[in-house]
């Protein structure tokens, strides 16, 4: 599979790719093997969603750890997708199901009904979903916008917990 | 502030200055066994008492030595500002030294010193625990693998290299002589008998006799100073005698990083916890290393160079593996047992908390016994059963396990500085060789340095956030030896090592200088270096759920990126944990209550609550929740989720502080001996405390109660919630049916206006043995305070609504928000009669707003000035009621 990663991806991909997620070479094509392996109908594409391996790649570079030389370098022109705003903004679509750029209290219900178990009942999580959306929210409209996400979260280390080690 | 602090002092000393001279007595009993005897044959009667000395002297003596150990905490705390710049542990054996002095200067000999013994079996094994009790686990597991790195590779690197460099040094000539300390007379002219070369007492000049400070020699007493005056000289005493192994052996038992030392300065600079997790777990884990390392040497030493092969050392390696995986498992079974012990501990609740203490130290004494390791034994121990344990025990358990851990430690620790100090004071151990001294520091210190660096360096390849520069700085200079280094060279074999004094002051020195000199400037240097520290972060429910979120997100990640990283191992080891262990280890109930999220949650209401409380006060009652419009937005947010929510809030008390998530004390790293921090979140039952005294001294009081309450399986503190509750259940009841007979015309008898004393038997409460002797008392619901305030109200409230009295429709209609009939009684009262009112009901009030207004209504149609005598006298005429049960007991009030 392998062999197949490396004829199926053109040197000039591979680095159009590295610009724009930042990962290297090795990783790109070790990546490119993965993304195989996971396209099972083997159209280039993933699933119903129809990603393909520059939306896949896209993805997995938001939770690129931010490195130091990155950090000096003068500002690029284009934000880097792994940097904070942007992880923070890839979680925010989490909650984020119907794309109006705010959470509102079904969507962040839903998600809570997703990460915690089942020993607490409809109406906890209900209050625990009241409760967070009233620390968040500045303006009062029962929702979330991705500015009161950015504030309510500026003390986390998301530079840290949004991010993996990428093996090489 | 300084006067205050040098009354203490004065205090301390003349107590100190008891002790030694009660020894000096004991001995001088002792050398006449004879005494005793005689005084007995000329008994002519019987005595009316006796001194007996010798009956009680060890025990004695360490429980006065324990007293002033803490005397000298306490002296050492009061004085702020100077242990805002040198940390406790400097200052504490700065106090050992003048002990120690006094001590010398009165026996002429040091009698108190820290033998291995005490400190191996009776001092270290609670700090040890109290450290893996309280070990931010998920921090710990996080950064494990650079932890085991540095205390494994780390500390074979210092005693390697320590060693062989003064080896290197040795054949170098770079030690001269050994100087040795000695005691003779002035003016005497001795020689001195050994190994040592011989030479005059005065042609070296008097150096170190002040070991009685000179402000402190008036207050030695006259009997006990000395004739002639003390002379200590240092003498030349020949080559120092060590070998290769011997040095190496040295190395060994000076390379450990000390758990008890680190954790005193450490915690007093709040670093931040990445830092502090390693240097901390540095700390515990090489012991595993140390102990292998001094045993494979100690065993290298006696069999002596030539029959060292390649075999032996083998086995060497093979042992470290065994002594330190061994001592892990074996705590880590220990720990699964008083995890499984305290699922079905509820009916012992009393002893409950015992099971850690014994158990654990039996972890430490198993693991000696089979020399495997028995710091890191003891360490996994108390790793392995916090979770579980928090989790199955009694909230108050857990509370009495937390601040007795932390007094057993704490107190531990204290001593261990005081006896460095005191140990000093002892000529017979003081060797002096510049060379060997100023060498060992400085490699200590080198060697330190580029081990940390390096080993960083190759960690920070495979890190996710890199170990920045400053930090290996602070990992470096923070590498301070305490005791254990200390203990072991006290160890060492006379026989096999001749230098054994030399080291054990070269140990001392290294420690002193670490703990003092380093300890002082570690402060400054966090300082200055600008060294992240700890972040002070606010607890709020959306950090919590986004943290849980990313690692839901971290999990997925690694999974499609195909790669096995920490967050996948950690998905699998909570998912085997949450199935398997919780399930075997986990009593079904606590079980229930897993959720961070939801204690999250929890701890954010109850920290409403107690502000709401706070704020009622601070306006003097909590009048203004009835006033709609002001508190609107905390009402909301309070009323409504705290009625949704309490069913389970009240089943999830016993974990609210059990758990103590390590998360939740970001601010301060997670592993204390203090208990400052933790106090800190126990504010709230301060606070509880404060206002119940208050109380109990502005209320009235009832009448004059005699109870004889004394049970040593049972608290009743417990209890009285319950009886509370009770109370209030029953009063709201009695309530209802005098208002329905009132409604249907049956007019209540409410003429009686004594008291009436009723005989309450023990009572059958929730199936549980009351230990009551006598409860002749008057019902008042006023008193009924010794609960702690709002926790009560959860199951009040709940109960009430649970009654059946509610639903009742008859009252219902009555219920007219907008007339002024809504006071409740106790308010009412407070406005008539300007007494306070019942301050429980009062706080019980924001709970119950609702029903309150129909309890109100119920007052007004029974047109009684005091309902809860009424009540009072209406049941104890009923018979159809239970007779109520005795109010809680009074603690102050009692006497009045």
């Amino acid at each position: 599979m392998g062999s197949r990663a490396s004829t199926l991806l053109r040197e000039e991909e591979i680095e159009e790719i590295k610009k724009e997620t930042g990962f290297s070479h090795s990783q790109i094509t070790r990546l490119y093997s993965r993304f195989t392996s996971l396209d099972k109908g083997e159209n280039g594409t993933l699933r119903e969603d129809q990603v393909n391996f520059r939306g896949f790649m896209r993805t997995l570079a938001h939770f690129r750890p931010v490195e130091d030389n990155e950090k000096n370098k003068n500002p690029p022109t284009t934000e880097p997708l792994n940097s904070r705003t942007n992880k923070l903004l890839f979680a925010f679509r989490l909650y984020d199901l119907d794309r109006d750029d705010k959470i509102s209290r079904d969507e962040l219900l839903q998600v809570l009904r997703m990460m915690v178990g089942v020993n607490i009942s409809d109406e906890q999580l209900g209050s625990i979903a009241d409760r967070t959306i009233q620390e968040a929210d500045q303006n009062g409209d029962n929702c979330i916008s991705f500015q009161e996400f950015m504030k309510v979260l500026e003390k986390v280390d998301v530079e840290q917990k949004m991010s993996i080690r990428f093996l090489h | 502030m300084a006067a205050c602090g040098r009354t203490r002092l004065w205090l301390l000393v003349s107590l100190v200055l008891v002790s030694p001279a009660t020894g000096r007595e004991a001995q001088f009993r002792s050398n006449h066994p004879d005494h005793p005897g005689e005084h007995e044959a000329n008994l002519t009667g019987i005595p009316i008492t006796s001194f007996k000395w010798e009956h009680v002297e060890t025990p004695y003596l360490v429980a006065l030595w324990v007293l002033v150990c803490f005397l000298c905490k306490l002296v050492i705390e009061a004085n702020h500002h100077v242990t805002e710049y040198i940390p406790e542990s400097a200052l504490l054996i700065c106090c050992g030294f003048i002990l120690g002095g006094m001590i010398w200067g009165a026996d002429k000999v040091q009698t108190f010193t820290l033998t291995p013994r005490v400190f191996f079996f009776y001092l270290l094994p609670q700090i040890i625990l109290d450290a893996g009790y309280s070990m931010p686990n998920k921090l710990f597991f996080t950064n494990l693998g650079g932890i085991l790195v540095y205390a494994i590779i780390g500390t074979c690197w210092n005693a390697a290299s320590l060693g062989l460099s003064l080896w290197g040094c040795h054949k170098g000539g770079a030690m001269g002589k050994a100087y040795l300390a000695l005691r003779c007379w002035r003016g005497e002219t001795r020689s001195c008998s050994g190994p040592w070369s011989p030479s005059l007492c005065p042609s070296v000049p008097p150096s170190i006799y002040p070991s009685v400070p000179l402000f402190l020699r008036p207050f030695v007493p006259p009997f006990l100073r000395p004739s002639v005056s003390h002379v200590l000289c240092l003498r030349p005493a020949g080559d120092i005698e060590i070998g290769l192994l011997q040095y190496l052996l040295f190395g060994s038992l000076l390379a450990a990083v000390d758990p008890v030392a680190v954790l005193a300065v450490f915690e007093q600079v709040h670093v931040n916890e990445v830092l502090f997790i390693m240097v901390f777990g540095e700390s515990l884990l090489n012991d595993g290393v140390t102990v292998v390392l001094f045993n494979v040497f100690d065993a290298f030493v006696t069999l002596g160079g030539a029959k060292i092969n390649a075999a032996e050392i083998v086995k060497g390696i093979i042992s470290f593996f065994v002594v330190a995986f061994g001592g892990s498992l074996l705590g880590f079974v220990f720990g699964l047992l008083i995890s499984l012990l305290t699922r079905c501990t509820k009916k012992i609740q009393i002893i409950e908390p015992g099971f850690i203490f014994v158990l654990g130290y039996l972890a430490y004494l198993t693991a000696e016994m089979l020399s495997l390791s028995a710091i890191l034994s003891i360490t996994f121990c108390g790793i392995c059963c916090q979770k579980y344990m928090n989790s199955n025990m009694d909230e108050s358990s857990v509370q009495t396990v937390k601040y007795a851990i932390k007094v057993f430690a704490n107190g531990s620790e204290t001593m261990i500085f005081v006896f460095l100090g005191i140990s000093a004071i002892d000529k017979t151990i003081w060797v002096w060789n510049t060379g060997f001294i100023l060498l060992t520091l400085l490699f200590i210190m080198v060697y330190r340095i580029m081990g940390v660096f390096f080993l960083t360096w190759i960690l920070n390849r495979t890190r996710l956030v890199p170990i920045e520069f400053i930090d290996q700085i602070i990992m470096s200079y923070g590498g301070l030896r305490g005791a254990v280094a200390y203990g072991l060279a006290v160890m060492l074999d006379e026989t096999k090592i001749k230098e054994k004094n030399l080291m054990i002051s070269t140990t001392l020195i290294v420690v002193y200088f670490t703990v003092i000199f380093q300890g002082v400037t570690l402060k400054p240097l966090v300082q200055w270096l600008k060294v992240k520290r700890a972040s002070h972060s606010e607890l709020t429910l959306i950090e919590k759920l986004q943290n849980r979120a990313f690692e839901h997100t971290l999990v997925a990640i690694e999974d499609i990126s195909g790669q096995i990283g920490h967050n996948y191992m950690r998905d699998k080891w909570n998912k085997f944990e949450e199935k398997y262990m919780s399930w075997f280890l986990m009593k079904p109930s606590a079980r229930k209550k897993q959720d961070r999220l939801f204690n999250a949650f929890h701890q954010l209401n109850l920290k409403d609550a107690m502000n709401y409380v706070d704020e009622g006060e601070r306006r003097g009652s909590l009048e203004f929740i009835r006033n709609e419009g002001a508190f609107i937005d905390f009402k909301k947010k309070f009323d409504d989720e705290m009625s949704e929510a309490m069913p389970d809030i009240m089943a999830d008390m016993s974990d609210d502080h059990g758990r103590a998530p390590p998360k939740r004390r970001d601010t301060v790293p997670s592993v204390s001996l203090e208990l400052h921090e933790q106090s800190m979140r126990g504010n709230r039952a301060a606070e509880d405390f404060n206002s119940h005294h208050l109380l109990q001294q502005h209320l009235y009081k009832g009448r004059k109660q005699h109870r004889h309450r004394y049970s040593r399986s049972h608290f009743d503190i417990n209890k009285d919630e319950n009886e509370v509750q009770e109370i209030f259940q029953r009063t709201m009841k009695s309530r209802l049916e005098s208002f329905k007979s009132g409604k249907m015309g049956v007019a209540p008898p409410k003429t009686i206006t004594k008291h009436t004393k009723k005989e309450q038997q023990s009572k059958m409460l929730n199936g549980k043995n009351r230990s009551y002797l006598s409860g002749d008392e008057d019902f008042e619901f006023s008193e009924g305070d010794s609960a702690s305030g709002y926790d009560a109200s959860f199951p009040t409230r709940v109960a009430y609504r649970a009654g059946d009295g509610i639903e009742n429709p008859a009252f219902m209609p009555d219920v007219d928000p907008s007339s002024t009939m809504h006071i409740p009684p106790w308010l009412a009262d407070v406005e008539l009669d300007s007494v306070a009112p019942s301050q429980r009901a009062q706080v019980r009030l924001p709970w119950t707003p609702g029903d309150l207004r129909r309890l109100s209504s119920l007052r007004t149609s029974v047109r009684s000035s005091d309902s809860f005598q009424l009540t009072d006298d209406r049941q104890g005429d009923r018979d159809e009621l239970p007779p109520p049960p005795p109010p809680p007991p009074r603690r102050d009030g009692d006497s009045v």
